[in-house]
């Protein structure tokens, strides 16, 4: 607290406003940012934080107020501006291209013309400095949605920034990794830099952070010392009421068919980056949540692939949805078995960006509510899905600002809410997401939470695959840990720890043992 | 300097709307401008090119003539380029169809009654929706660039044409011209009002498909299908949909109305196959898809507009003595325009100079 009192911060924002059409994002918002201190921005989606920071980093304009940069007023009209001065920002949302390499991505965002040897050279040593493991040389497109951000992270890095804006950096790293980033990060502060911290993750908030300010509904409500805070009333503070936790019952006795089993499963790598899967077995009994843990890029998205039908596999008897060898089919034939599929990407995979959310309904559930949507002639009743959409919209708490919004003009966690939603809509028998609430504040994630478990106590099966080990704990009637493709067996949630998980997820322990003639024919 | 594109953030509905409006606008002064460069009177010019051929009945029926292909093959190309697939070789599918409907008049001209032209339609139909197929197949198959193999099939089915009309189709009591036989009564396109003028069917195919395809596009589910595979291809994946299936789809159904418009043509317009039955419809239609933003209903409008800029090139060429090519020049004018605007709806210009350049970060 000190530091700003005896120093010129660094950056003073007074009065930022942002209007969209009726909707104000940013109402008069003052920030401080001193040197060489880390600041949380905190407050629940939709709250503000991200047109905030896209207004410090010159990708918004400022409706009024001021911005002042080292004491002198600045206006921030591009990112590259915001660059020139030394801002440096890492996106929720990467903005990297696939088809090229970690190493030319990085080259794309520097002004000089520096070879990409030299390039990769330097961010290999950067990722080695900031334990940030990365190969600059792997396509972009194989890599996982973590090894993405070490890019983003490093690119950053390597322009020596002032002021480093941070975007949920940590929601996709291993607890250990996490660690690692905030060595990183308390380097950086202790060489005099400052860092703009969003995290929804108040256990870390507390633990690095100097100072927070909380945002709610677009206004500045609050400052305070984190670490004086509890989670709880940082959490109070943010939502503006008390977060209820989420509530898990015992589980029903171990008596449960097995809606969702997999027998066997291998699949060779569809991209010289892609991790192969090796003869993974796992069973979900009814009325359980099974969570797969995992660090980024072990085989999740190959896994989810290749479970929800978007590839087949070989032999029909390797994947069995409620008790029907399902390996043949494809996606809209295992939906129609029963089971329902949410990928980790909602932008895109999950959901249509350009389409409204009426038509996104339409996305997953045009054949499981083919009575209800669909008419004679394929026509689209577009009343009935209207309906359905308002139903799951205000069921999850769906924030938005038009009545049918487009899919990429919601908050990740809201549209994250609306997909998770779509599913549980259906009351579906299996249902396997893939990380659930990934950047996703802690008031939806709760609730996403909550329905998952619900759903479940149901008489439901759910899978969850999912990279925050709290969120497994929270959730799970028992973990299994996927590493290098290699699913381990599921581990009862009386017996886990995350010791042993966390040993399983660093590949300390193998797979358990695959029957002897399955093992000779996998894939290198 | 350099020139750079920024995304805007938001896009102005109203300029949505209005892009064609001003597009048209400004083909209208670049025009006037190219025909003041000649020395002509810009305002006679524009007037013979864009009004006179409105003024009398016969010539709107020309306008129907003309504008039937270039609805019919761009209806057909909105559902392509919509599922993002970029079908450039309907001039070959129009020729093609032309080919198939020409089958039963020129190698069976015994073969006279009520059926011969419903046939007839139906083969030019299947026969441009097989030759899209092949690029279809090639796509699906070998991941080759459609682009480039729909356009390198133009020519092989232009040179087909022409080698029959040269060769084993050649008319036998023609004289040696380069044609086939007239067709007779049975196997051509009726006209609609004979006493005004010589618009035939044609038109009211065009109209009919646009409807039905607006109607595809916009309320059912293939449409829906078309939209999501075209705008995110993960997403379509994930709902269940068939990219594969899709590229058939969009290119057959093109490649039919193509087929449709070139048997339409010769059946009705024509009359018999010569080696060249098309003024580059198949290339002209691409424009008015556009034009018509891909929207059905939209190409209507944007055909009729296309149309003129045929009769009007005419018109030129009798009353100002400029060479028909100049229709053309404004066809690729008014692409240029349509293409222009829309691209500064969704983004905005910013000139960077060197002094002070630093490159934007945000790659994708």
């Amino acid at each position: 607290m000190s530091a700003e009192a005896d120093a010129e911060p660094l950056l003073e924002v007074r009065g930022l406003t942002k209007i969209f059409g009726a909707l104000t994002a940013c109402d008069r918002v003052d920030l401080t940012i001193a040197q060489g201190e880390i600041h949380a921005l905190l407050g629940e989606n939709g709250a503000g934080k991200s047109t905030l920071v896209k207004m410090l980093f010159g990708s918004l304009e400022p409706h009024s107020g001021d911005i002042r940069w080292d004491g002198k007023p600045v206006r921030i009209s591009s990112p590259s501006v915001a660059k020139k001065l030394g801002i440096g920002m890492v996106f929720q949302h990467f903005s990297l291209f696939e088809a090229l390499s970690a190493a030319e991505n990085i080259a794309l965002s520097l002004a000089d013309r520096t070879p990409i040897a030299a390039i990769a050279e330097k961010a290999r040593s950067l990722s080695k400095a900031y334990g940030l493991p990365l190969d600059p040389n792997a396509l972009v497109g194989d890599l996982s949605v973590g090894e993405r951000q070490r890019i983003e992270i490093i690119r950053c890095l390597l322009q020596t920034p002032q002021l480093i804006i941070l975007d949920e950096p940590t929601s996709v790293l291993t607890p250990q990794e996490a660690d690692k980033l905030f060595e990183t990060l308390e380097r950086l502060r202790a060489e005099g830099k400052s860092i703009l911290y969003i995290s929804h993750r108040l256990d870390e908030v507390r633990r690095l952070c100097d100072r927070a300010t909380i945002m709610r509904h677009g206004k500045v409500v609050g400052h305070c010392d984190p670490r004086r805070e509890t989670p709880a009333s940082l959490a109070r503070m943010m939502v503006g009421s008390d977060v209820k936790a989420v509530e898990r019952p015992a589980a029903p006795q171990e008596s449960g068919e097995h809606l969702l089993g997999i027998c066997g499963l291998s699949r060779k790598p569809a991209g010289p980056f892609s991790v192969p899967l090796r003869n993974i077995w796992l069973h979900v009994p009814a009325g359980q949540v099974v969570g797969i843990a995992g660090v980024a890029g072990n085989g999740q998205g190959e896994f989810f692939e290749a479970v929800s039908g978007e590839a087949r596999q070989d032999a029909a008897d390797v994947i069995r949805i409620r008790g029907k060898a399902a390996g043949l089919m494809g996606i809209t034939e295992r939906r129609m078995l029963g089971a329902a599929f949410v990928p980790e990407e909602r932008l895109g995979h999950g959901a249509a960006p350009r389409m409204t959310l009426s038509e996104n309904l339409l996305l997953t559930r045009h054949a499981t509510d083919a009575k209800a949507f669909v008419g004679a002639g394929g026509l689209v009743k577009t009343a009935s899905i209207d309906a359905a959409t308002q139903r799951i919209v205000s069921e999850m708490d769906v924030r938005k600002s038009a009545r049918d919004p487009e899919a990429a003009s919601l908050s990740g966690g809201n549209l994250q809410k609306f997909i998770i939603g779509r599913e549980l809509d259906r009351q579906p028998s299996v249902l396997v997401v893939n990380q659930p609430t990934w950047g996703v504040d802690a008031g939806a994630a709760a609730r996403i939470r909550q329905a998952l478990i619900e759903l479940a106590r149901g008489g439901s099966a759910v899978l969850v695959i999912s990279q925050d080990l709290d969120e497994l704990f929270e959730m799970s009637d028992a973990i299994a840990v996927m590493n290098n493709g290699e699913l381990s067996k599921p581990i009862p949630i009386a017996e886990a720890t995350r010791e042993r998980i966390g040993l399983l997820m660093g590949g300390a322990e193998p797979g358990h043992a695959a029957p002897a003639a399955l093992a000779g024919m996998e894939p290198a | 300097m350099r020139i750079e594109l920024v995304k805007r953030p938001q896009q102005s509905t109203l300029f949505s709307v209005l892009s064609p409006l001003i597009a048209l606008a400004l083909t209208m002064v670049a025009g006037g401008i190219l025909f003041a460069a000649m020395g002509k009177n810009p305002f006679e010019a524009l007037y013979y090119y864009f009004v006179d051929p409105l003024r009398e009945l016969w010539s709107l029926h020309e306008l129907a003539i003309k504008a039937a292909p270039l609805i019919l093959i761009a209806v057909g190309l909105s559902v392509c380029y919509q599922s993002n697939n970029w079908n450039i070789g309907a001039e070959g599918q129009f020729v093609i169809g032309g080919i198939a409907g020409s089958m039963l008049p020129v190698l069976f001209p015994e073969f006279q009654n009520g059926f011969v032209l419903p046939l007839m339609l139906l083969m030019g139909m299947a026969g441009g929706a097989l030759y899209a197929a092949i690029p279809a197949l090639l796509k699906t198959r070998f991941n080759t660039n459609e682009i480039l193999t729909s356009l390198m099939l133009v020519y092989v089915a232009q040179l087909f044409l022409d080698w029959l009309v040269r060769g084993p189709w050649r008319n036998p009591q023609g004289n040696n011209f380069p044609e086939t036989r007239r067709f007779h009564a049975d196997a051509v396109l009726p006209e609609l009002m004979p006493a005004d003028g010589r618009a035939n069917w044609g038109i009211v195919f065009a109209v009919v498909a646009a409807i039905l395809v607006w109607v595809l596009a916009a309320r059912t589910m293939k449409g829906f299908e078309v939209r999501v595979l075209g705008a995110s291809p993960r997403a379509g994946r994930f709902a269940g949909f068939s990219a594969a299936r899709m590229v058939f789809f969009a290119f057959m159904l093109s490649g039919a109305l193509a087929g449709l418009a070139g048997i339409s043509e010769v059946s009705g317009a024509i009359g018999q196959l010569r080696p060249s039955i098309s003024p580059g419809y198949g290339f002209t239609a691409i424009i008015v898809a556009f034009l018509g933003r891909l929207n059905p209903l939209g190409i209507v409008a944007a055909g009729l507009v296309l149309a003129l800029t045929y009769l009007g090139g005419e018109a030129a060429q009798i009353s100002l003595g400029v060479s028909d090519k100049v229709a053309r020049v404004f066809q690729g004018l008014l692409l240029f325009f349509v293409l222009g605007c829309d691209t500064l709806i969704h983004y905005r210009i910013r000139l960077v100079w060197p002094a002070k350049a630093v490159p934007a970060g945000e790659g994708a």
